[in-house]
């Protein structure tokens, strides 16, 4: 690991003023990706600024039924709040079932959102990667590929975005909120803060240097009828090689109001937005379901390792919708 | 890139003089030699290295040392009360909870964090219902799912089950 300097910022201009000018300062929150990577040799900071203490610690529910979640809120925080897991319980789903009960007291919300890449080549600084080391080559294409993005991809990158929750902060249309480093505020859109690989998979965020996620604001949710569930080779501890969550208001026996997202297939939580214009109006049957969902993938570029995600994405949208139905 | 440290850990400050790069487990192992909890992966991902920040439990691997400081670490080694084993210490021999015992203060640091997680009233991923409030019901389900990240390469999980779910009051 690199030798670093740490500072500990005890208010948002402290930290932003911590990093300004120094090009390879990094934000701490829990640390459980960051130190990881610092340990691989992937990333190589000179100064890591903990941001961990600020007080966007809390989960504050408004009266229109919105919510702000503190970028700094822990994921045990976040499981224990009795209103998110009454109105919206895809997001609780999602949450726990993302990594293990030790690594959520400590992981926050906006480290999770920026956690990296899990693909074997990001993490391994032996092989070609263009995310890792631009123009390098991606060693994934022709190699193991099989838990990477089938769709959103570019020949230079096929990286899968890892996160549960930010896949069920997309169905629920959340928007991130960040502080520039001059104190201004920027409201992102969570299904716009990844950017999509293209010829520059190392930039992968729209956030820029010193940007500080403050937390992510909940729109009232669409229906409260809502769930999310992680297909994994293993039933506990293991990242989704697919995922969904969906929010479905019924009304008069047809869907009035859905949202859908899934998890695993593409570098950022994806929406189904193809799926959910044809799906409104209806009283769909599972495969009515599973050929919208495939409306959706219309421009997936899917792999030999991976294609079968296609389908096993049109099974999982269908046996959801049947369940909240 | 380094400096003074000071660690609480069971109960009693320490003042290490420690690089940055240094984590939590190195220094509780190298420095402190408290070699009760142990190295596994490094990585987050076998939970042999648990021990609990102000009562909740944690990856010492994952945690930078200096990011800690002034917080309340308990290691296995402050579990026991004098000579009198914790409950979950107990637990574990009379239940054969561990083989080689590589995994054991993991698991035992994590189970404590767990249940005071349970009494909490947070849900799991196998929780029916999420709604309720109420301190959680454990069954062996919601044991095994809420354990998930301890591993114990000598497969002794019926015995750690049941070690936690006698002192769960199952
Ligand atoms: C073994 C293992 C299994 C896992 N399994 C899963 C899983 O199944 N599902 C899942 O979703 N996740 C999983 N994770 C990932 C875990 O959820 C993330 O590591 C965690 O959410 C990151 O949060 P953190 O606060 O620790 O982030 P950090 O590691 O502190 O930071 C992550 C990134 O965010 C940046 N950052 C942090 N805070 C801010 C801020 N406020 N503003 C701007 N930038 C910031 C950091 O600079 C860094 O680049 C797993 C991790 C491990 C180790
Ligand atoms: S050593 Fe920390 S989780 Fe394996
Ligand atoms: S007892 Fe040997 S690893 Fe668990």
């Amino acid at each position: 690991m690199r030798a670093f300097r740490y500072a500990r910022a005890t208010d948002p201009g402290e930290a932003a003023a911590l990093v300004a000018g120094v090009p390879d300062a990094v934000y701490l929150g829990g640390g459980t990706n960051l130190v990881d990577l610092m340990k691989l040799g992937v990333l190589r900071p000179g100064l890591v600024v903990d941001v961990s203490g600020l007080p966007y610690d809390t989960v504050a529910h408004r009266p229109d039924g919105g919510v702000l979640i503190g970028g700094a809120v822990r994921g045990r925080r976040l499981g224990l709040d009795e209103g998110i897991r009454s109105r919206f319980p895809a997001l609780t789903r999602a949450l726990l079932s993302g990594a293990s009960a030790q690594i959520r007291t400590q992981a926050t919300v906006a480290g999770n959102l920026l956690q990296r890449t899990r693909c074997p080549y990001f993490q391994d600084t032996g092989t070609p990667c263009n995310r890792r080391s631009p123009g390098s080559g991606c060693a994934a294409i022709p190699g193991v590929h099989r838990d990477l993005a089938v769709i959103g991809t570019s020949d230079a990158c096929v990286a899968s975005h890892p996160s549960d929750l930010a896949v069920a902060l997309a169905a629920y249309d959340a928007v991130v909120e960040v502080r520039r480093p001059d104190g201004e505020q920027r409201l992102v859109p969570i299904h716009e803060l990844h950017r999509l690989p293209g010829d520059t998979p190392w930039i992968e965020t729209v956030l820029e240097p010193g940007d500080l996620i403050t937390g992510v604001h909940l729109p009232p949710p669409a229906a409260p009828s809502a769930t999310y569930r992680k297909v994994r080779d293993r039933w506990s501890y293991a990242f989704a090689v697919v995922s969904v969550a969906a929010v479905l208001r019924v009304e008069a026996g047809r869907v009035g109001d859905v949202r859908i997202a899934l998890g695993g297939v593409a570098p950022r939580p994806w929406r189904l937005w193809a799926t959910e214009r044809a799906l409104v109006g209806t009283d769909p049957g599972d495969d009515d379901v599973r050929a919208a969902t495939r409306l959706a993938f219309a421009d997936a570029r899917p792999l030999p390792g991976n294609a079968f995600k296609l389908d096993l994405a049109a099974d999982l949208v269908a046996a959801v919708l049947r369940e909240l139905r | 890139m380094s400096g003074d440290v000071v660690l609480r850990v069971n109960g009693e400050d320490r003042v290490l003089h420690l690089d940055n790069r240094v984590t939590l487990l190195d220094a509780l192992r190298e420095h402190l030699r408290l070699t009760g909890t142990k190295k596994g992966c490094d990585h987050g991902q076998c939970g042999a290295c648990t021990v609990l920040l102000d009562g909740e439990r944690a990856n010492s691997c994952l945690l930078l040392a200096v990011a800690v400081a002034g917080r309340a670490v308990t290691t296995v080694e402050g579990l026991a009360d004098g000579a009198e084993p914790h409950p979950l210490q107990r637990a574990f021999i009379a239940h054969d909870g561990f083989q080689c015992g590589y995994c054991t203060p993991g698991q035992i640091c994590s189970a404590i964090g767990m249940l005071a997680e349970a009494a909490a009233g947070l849900p799991s991923a196998v929780s029916a219902d999420l709604a309720g409030t109420a301190a959680v019901d454990l069954d062996d389900e919601e044991i095994r799912e809420r354990m998930s990240g301890n591993l114990c390469r000598c497969g002794a999980y019926a015995g750690i089950v049941a070690a936690i779910r006698e002192v769960a009051g199952g």
